[in-house]
């Protein structure tokens, strides 16, 4: 039990590498964070909640958007517009009509529809087929559905429904994707809302994180004077807060994640049935890697941003007395 | 080793804890400084560890003025130093190894020879044995010498320790003592806070009294 130690060995010894000791410190701290926040799980867990559903609901609102525009993306390409012939048309003059037109550079397809045709499918259809009978004479025109070329833009669009509209043996021209148009302005609205809603809620997690860690530093405060006082930089006494953000934000935003697969999950048969209904094959956007790395990647930042802007404000007011 | 010169202590409020003190005390040299409680015993400590800086004079310890140091490079500073304090200031939510090796963990020493260098201090202090204990289940004399082996793990050159003996009976007190005396004999220097004088005498140290954060009286018994 003697002192055999030369006292005026002061320098640590290092065996190891700087790297690798910096590595085991890191890990070791981590685990000590994650060991603290399971120490109290209740608190632990209703934080991770909040933070799980106020990520959620912005995650959440932004794949129905993505949906919403998938289906609209599908109506990018009915820009069909119908063209009424004038009444007194014959079947091979619409005919001729049609081909010409068809030659257009800037018309992808035309497709006539001969009054005959348009009876009966309006029979068919209308339910009024007894009472059409009635009629003496076909009271319907030809018709051609026009479908511009994809290399069109909405002004050349127009110009080509104008001049089809000029043409002598035109009637009317009828557009009505007008309402597609509608729908893309009110997305767009709801895609900027969504991004200010989504700032907010980051801000309100950022201030929940804050508050945790800010009690947690309150708690051990004497730990982080004693600390100080044998040496240690505001940098080592932050760390282990740095971590408790980071797990706060990893565990938070994996929960988030969780959340919204669920919730895609329940919805995919009603929209299925939807889908069915509509004889169109739309399928549920889900949440590929990259969003879903997106999420949790968020919810990390948001936990360190907090953790270090918290411990950074606090560490330097804590100090020995 | 430390140099006082000319140093006073004024805090906020106007009371003035030390006032033109000088003193100095030399490299492997064990020196007490004594006084009643309010005579500038702790203040002066505090003034060398940089807990606090001083209103006026210049403190120099081991040829650095402390004046000179940042606030930033105070922790690398304060590595240099082991401190030992009345109230030991243990961390009771770890065992005794893990406050050990808490100095040696802040310098960046890998698990291996942090391992090795807690037992060594652990033993110097009798207390190998007690390594995985909490804090809080050792006795006074116990927790007192487990802070005593944190202040030494790093192998610093200089202790400092303020009433190490101020909650312990006559006999652990002598023991704390003798520890810090081998200490000293493998070449460190001790400057110790205490009022024990009694205590004080039967270790044969140079002792500075203070009074009034004055110089009253010196006492080499060597002289």
């Amino acid at each position: 039990m003697a002192v055999t130690r030369n006292a005026d060995a002061v320098a640590p010894v290092r065996s190891s590498s700087a790297f690798s000791i910096w590595l085991t410190r890191h890990a070791s701290m981590s685990l000590g964070a994650l060991g603290r926040l399971c120490r109290q799980p209740v608190a632990s867990l209703m934080i991770i909640l909040v933070i799980g559903v106020t990520l959620a609901l912005p995650a959440a609102i932004n794949v129905v958007v993505k949906n919403a525009q998938s289906v609209s993306g599908s109506w990018d390409n009915a820009l069909d517009f119908s063209v009424y012939l004038r009444l007194d048309l014959t079947v091979s003059e619409a005919e001729g009509l049609a081909r010409l037109i068809g030659q257009r550079a800037d018309i992808a397809s035309v497709d006539l529809v001969t009054s005959d045709e348009a009876l009966a499918e309006f029979k068919q259809q209308s339910g009024f087929g007894a009472a059409l009978d009635q009629l003496s004479e076909n009271p319907l025109p030809h018709a051609l559905v026009v479908r511009p070329s994809p290399g069109n833009t909405g002004e050349s669009l127009i110009l080509l429904q104008e001049e089809i509209g000029n043409l002598p043996e035109t009637d009317l021209v009828q557009v009505d994707t007008e309402w597609v148009q509608r729908f893309h302005a009110i997305l767009d609205i709801v895609r900027q809302a969504l991004a200010i809603g989504a700032a907010l809620l980051g801000l309100a997690i950022v201030v929940i994180i804050g508050n945790t860690i800010r009690l947690d530093i309150e708690n051990r405060r004497e730990e982080i004077e004693v600390t100080k006082l044998i040496g240690a930089s505001n940098a080592f006494v932050r760390r282990p807060f740095l971590w408790t953000g980071f797990w706060y934000g990893l565990l938070g935003g994996s929960f988030a994640l969780l959340l919204v697969q669920y919730g895609l999950y329940l919805l995919r048969d009603p929209v299925t049935r939807l889908a069915g209904l509509y004889q169109g094959n739309i399928t549920v956007a889900t949440l590929g890697l990259t969003e879903s790395f997106a999420i949790i990647g968020t919810a990390v930042f948001l936990g360190l941003f907090a953790s270090w802007t918290t411990a950074a404000r606090h560490m330097r007011r804590i100090e020995p007395r | 080793m430390i140099q006082l010169d000319n140093v006073t202590k004024r805090y906020p409020g106007g009371q003035e804890a030390l006032s033109g003190l000088s003193l100095s005390v030399n490299k492997g040299e064990m020196v007490f400084i004594t006084g009643h409680s309010g005579a500038g015993k702790s203040t002066l400590l505090r003034l060398i560890a940089l807990i606090d800086r001083p209103t006026g004079g210049q403190v120099i310890v081991d040829k650095q003025n402390t004046r000179r140091v940042k606030r930033r490079k105070i922790p690398a500073y304060r590595r240099q130093i082991g401190m030992v304090f009345q109230d030991h200031k243990l961390l009771s939510d770890r065992p005794v190894f893990d406050n050990v090796a808490l100095p040696l963990i802040i310098a960046g020493v890998s698990r291996r020879d942090a391992a090795r260098r807690v037992r060594a201090a652990l033993d110097q202090v009798s207390l190998l044995h007690k390594e995985n204990q909490n804090p809080l289940t050792l006795s006074a004399g116990e927790q007192q010498r487990v802070g005593i082996a944190r202040a030494i793990v790093t192998r610093p050159k200089l202790l400092i320790a303020d009433e190490p003996t101020g909650n312990l009976d006559p006999d652990l007190s002598l023991e704390v003592m003798r520890i810090f005396r081998r200490f000293n004999e493998v070449g460190v220097t001790l400057l110790i806070a205490s009022h024990d004088i009694a205590l004080i005498d039967r270790l044969g140290c140079r002792r500075i009294a203070l009074e009034g954060g004055k110089l009253q009286d010196e006492i080499d018994p060597w002289q």
